[in-house]
């Protein structure tokens, strides 16, 4: 790890001090192309994904170069209903999942962040035992568990998990807010006779909501892409990362291309959005 | 101070209660019960009369298992009204059941109203389990009239009361000529230093066990315990000397053709239809000395489907002559009706076949001993290995699922 | 008045969320692990045997799986600190005013699905694919070369797709850490290198574990990685859950894995809880 120390040689602070300031140059700009580099390393596989989304395949292998086209970013993207189906599928399952994750975890990250009682730090543990669990165990005993019900596995089921792993995000991005909240405001609310609904909704919730924001973000984020918990929760009910996959023992489409293409750039604004909007508040 | 202990204790009480209740908990009902051929024939008199035609058909089926436009499907939507959702969803037996089986085991539809199956463990467990309808024969003129008696007579479904055959075909070896320059003879190549890393093996433990018997030279119809136990130290030498790229299901056509393997465990249609999609000749196909296998593909209606009429319809519109040459000139596998060979040699007299095929492909079709075998080749090709009873076949499952799983 | 209310208000509050991880958590995994110890198939069904030879089993029949998971898991991570920790340090103490903008950028690329970008990496690492093509046609490598299918491509998609994990806690630490601080340690005549080694790295540890942590679990426990830029020698426990599940139907067998292997995690996430106090990894995953 010795390129993020600037080198050592500093014994006599004073003196060379232009070549203080070089050397820490050095050291510095190394570890910016260092960020450069890996950025770039990052974004290596959504480049290709995006390049393929344009590219005009003979046959159903899209992994060869063989001529630019846009037509897979026109009519033709609906070409497969199963990939249209199991994209709608997707965003239902995220915002229905994001909801209900956001109202019960800001609930539970209100209490946890707020009240001392009994139970707390047994809940703390749960709570983050439910983030640390491998996701394998989380949709293995799911599966099981709606086998041994005789439930029938489809949307109601994915809905549920997801509700279940991301509720416990929600709770701890929520708690860590309500932590730094200051208790005298809400206490100046109640002497001024406000009653505890009213409390809550003028003046903790505004004082919360960036916190219950990112938290429903974040679910909305983890529920659309997730691939191991819903695999072993859907059933035959398809979504986006479930198609993929069993599609992509045949070669994947274009369409997917430019599915996840389209996800990536509505992210991609989003972000820069959110980020510009944040500027703007600031 | 008694209340917050009294109710605490409770809580703990309640929570182990709970717990050594879901501990000893609900285990999962087996539905095992082996239906006598009256027995079917009884249940489809009594479940057939009461099933009214629908207009739509969810048909799940293999990739590369049909003529690539769907016009064999289109010309049936014209002639019935019937819409057909094709899905190509198998991509091999063992998975695909282990995802219908929980759900027809939860009395749920599993998503199609027809499935091909091929003759193999899962064929027999979903007959066993009765997580197939049994077929109302008299929806069926066309099989009747037309299907080759052989496939009548098959030993996983004598009679064909579960099922009547999509296609037959064969296991054999596929390379690419870009790297592998000598023709493939002999079963040997698959353990061949040379291609260290290169070599596609199938996962299914149905097809690894017959090459694994071919490779020790043992004929799969008579083998024994101990000859499985050797089979698969072949096999698991195989794995271990890192000759083997993976274990594939269908998607090895997908390794082969992007050059992640240069031979591969393959079955006989699918080179053609990848040749046929990518313009060249690269991919090869032949069936080693030592043997084959030989399997048949099977329509089956699962258990809860939402359209049976439909299905049956479909069963025996693949009967129509025409279509059965036009499925054969498209796919290149054994065809079950007994009109197909006739046609296309009529079409391959043709300076353009009637379902898109040039001349000189159907008139390689017609002589293909791949499409239609002579009694030579036959005599070569195995059926998989048909354990005696449901123990020895987990016996079986576990020898050659244990190569597969690492 | 509101005594009493106030003090059932958490329970209250608790209430709905609890329910719903009690029921779509806790007990599934309660009857798991009750299902792991039964025995028989698909076709006769399972049934309570207190059959305990499935965990010895589960170890035995897998051990190389085990380790698999462990070795890929662990190289995956030393990997990937030894890739965060620099760019977290540069973000945060020269990224300026663009510090939302390099995270951002290193975020962005995680708005593509998982799947579809380890699939990505299986293309742009095939073997005749668009790094490998080029480079045999110039016979610079020997055509049987390839990336795919081997131990380093599994840990490669592990590094890639866990990184922000590593990456934004530990930036979030190195971020607390009071640039006054670092100042007091040069003023007291620290060079630079002990002032990072005494001051900034111990400041930083909360961040690495968080990271190790958000890391190691699930990369424990992928079999995506291993599925598609792995070979038959590289799979790993969680390949093992998948096929036992999926495949070979054994859900007994399946549920002594699953439950062995969140035992196993747990334990070691336990233990660096208490080695830090819960709330300094909590906090830090929240980050």
């Amino acid at each position: 790890m010795t390129t993020l120390t600037t080198p050592a040689a500093q014994t006599a602070p004073e003196a060379p001090r232009k070549r203080v300031r070089r050397r820490k140059k050095l050291g510095e700009r190394v570890l910016h192309w260092f960020t450069w580099a890996l950025i770039i390393w990052l974004a290596l596989p959504i480049a290709v994904v995006i390049l393929f989304s344009f590219n005009n395949p003979h046959g159903r292998y899209n992994y060869t170069w063989t001529g630019f086209t846009l037509k897979w970013w026109g009519p033709a993207l609906l070409q497969y209903p199963e990939l249209t189906t199991a994209m709608e599928h997707s965003l239902e399952v995220a915002v229905i999942a994001t909801l209900g994750a956001t109202i019960l975890g800001t609930l539970v990250g209100l209490a946890l962040g707020k009240y001392r009682f009994r139970g707390q730090s047994a809940s703390n543990l749960v709570q983050f035992a439910c983030i640390a669990a491998p996701e394998v165990v989380l949709g293995s005993s799911l599966a099981t568990f709606f086998l041994q019900l005789r439930v029938q596995e489809g949307m109601l089921t994915v809905i549920a998990a997801h509700i279940m792993f991301c509720l416990s995000f929600v709770a701890i991005t929520v708690r860590s807010r309500v932590l730094t909240l200051d208790r005298s405001v809400e206490e100046a609310a109640k002497d001024l006779g406000a009653g505890p609904w009213e409390t809550f909704r003028l003046v903790t919730l505004p004082m919360i909501l960036p916190g219950v924001i990112a938290g429903a973000l974040l679910a909305f984020a983890l529920s659309i892409d997730d691939f191991i918990t819903t695999e072993f929760t859907s059933g035959s009910f398809m979504t986006y990362p479930l198609w993929i996959w069993s599609v992509s023992r045949q070669g994947l489409p274009p369409q997917a291309n430019v599915m996840g293409s389209i996800i990536f750039l509505v992210g991609a604004l989003s972000a820069g959005g959110w980020a510009l909007f944040q500027r703007r508040r600031a | 101070m008694s209340r917050p202990l009294s109710r605490r204790s409770l809580f703990k009480l309640g929570g182990a209660a709970a717990g050594s209740l879901a501990l000893a908990g609900c285990g999962i009902p087996g539905l095992a019960k082996i239906v006598t051929t009256a027995q079917a024939e009884q249940e489809a008199a009594a479940y057939w009369p009461k099933q009214k035609p629908t207009r739509r058909l969810n048909f799940a089926n293999w990739a590369d298992y049909i003529d690539p436009n769907h016009e064999s499907l289109k010309l049936f939507t014209k002639a019935t009204g019937i819409e057909v959702n094709y899905q190509e969803v198998i991509e091999d037996d063992n998975s695909y059941f282990a995802k219908i089986d929980p759900l027809i085991r939860a009395g749920q539809y599993s998503g199609a109203d027809l499935m091909v199956i091929t003759d193999g463990f899962e064929f027999n467990d979903l007959v066993e389990l009765g997580e197939v309808i049994p077929l109302d024969h008299s929806l069926l003129p066309n099989f009747k009239k037309y299907v080759t008696p052989k496939f009548t007579q098959e030993t996983f479904d004598k009679g064909n009361v579960y099922s009547v055959p999509w296609a037959s075909g064969m296991t054999g070896i596929a390379w690419n000529t870009k790297y592998v320059k000598e023709p493939v003879t002999s079963i040997d190549v698959l353990w061949d230093p040379k291609y260290a890393g290169k070599i596609g093996m199938m996962a299914d433990p149905q097809e690894i066990a017959n090459f694994g018997l071919f490779k020790t030279g043992v004929d799969p119809d008579k083998s024994t315990l101990s000859d499985w136990n050797k089979a698969a130290s072949a096999l698991t030498k195989q794995r271990n000397s890192g000759l083997v790229r993976a274990y594939y299901d269908q998607s090895y056509i997908n390794a082969l053709s992007q050059g992640d393997t240069w031979i591969s465990m393959a079955w006989s249609g699918d080179i053609f239809q990848q040749n046929l999609s990518t313009g060249n000749n690269d991919l090869q196909f032949a069936v080693p000395r030592e043997g084959g296998t030989i399997w048949t593909d099977n329509m089956m209606i699962p258990k809860y489907a939402q359209n049976p009429v439909s299905a049956m319809m479909m069963m025996d519109w693949f009967y129509h002559p025409a279509i059965a040459a036009m499925l054969t000139e498209n796919i290149q596998y054994i065809n079950a009706c007994s009109t197909t060979q006739g046609l296309i040699e009529q079409d391959a007299q043709l300076s353009h076949g009637a379902n898109g095929q040039n001349r000189a492909t159907l008139q390689a079709l017609v002589s293909s001993p791949l499409v239609f075998p002579p009694a030579s080749e036959l005599g070569r090709l195995r059926n998989y290995v048909t354990p005696a009873n449901p123990q020895t076949a987990q016996t079986f499952k576990n020898i050659f699922n244990a190569i597969v799983e690492g | 008045m509101g005594s009493l209310k106030s003090r059932l208000t958490p329970y209250y509050l608790m209430l709905p969320g609890g329910l719903w991880l009690v029921v779509f958590f806790a007990a599934p995994i309660i009857m798991m692990i009750g299902l792991s110890t039964m025995t028989g198939n698909i076709i006769t069904g399972f049934t309570q045997t207190w059959h305990f030879q499935n965990y010895l089993e589960g170890f035995t029949q897998y051990t190389g799986e085990w380790w698999r998971s462990a070795e890929y898991a662990g190289l995956g991570c030393a990997i990937a600190i030894a890739l965060s920790y620099p760019i977290a340090y540069w973000i945060a103490f020269y990224g300026g005013r663009h510090k939302s903008m390099y995270l951002g950028l290193i975020l962005l690329p995680f708005f593509v699905s998982f799947v579809l970008r380890t699939i990505a990496w299986s293309y742009l690492l095939a073997d005749q694919g668009l790094v490998l093509g080029p480079l045999k046609s110039l016979h610079l490598l020997p055509q049987s070369f390839r990336i795919l299918a081997t131990g380093p491509a599994v840990v490669g998609g592990i590094v890639y797709n866990y990184l922000p994990f590593m990456i934004l806690p530990i930036y979030v630490a190195l971020e607390r850490v009071d640039p006054r601080v670092i100042e007091a340690g040069r003023d007291l005549y620290a060079n630079s290198v002990s002032v990072f080694t005494k001051v900034v790295l111990p400041l930083s540890l909360p961040g690495v574990f968080a990271g190790v942590l958000l890391n190691f679990v699930p990369a424990a426990s992928d079999y995506v990685n291993a599925s598609v830029l792995g070979g038959p020698g590289n799979t790993m426990i969680g390949n093992v859950i998948y096929d036992q599940y999926f495949t070979t139907q054994n859900y007994p067998l399946q549920a002594s894995l699953s439950f062995s292997l969140m035992a196993v995690l747990l334990i070691g996430i336990f233990c660096y809880a208490r080695a830090l106090g819960t709330e300094d990894v909590l906090a830090a995953a929240a980050a």
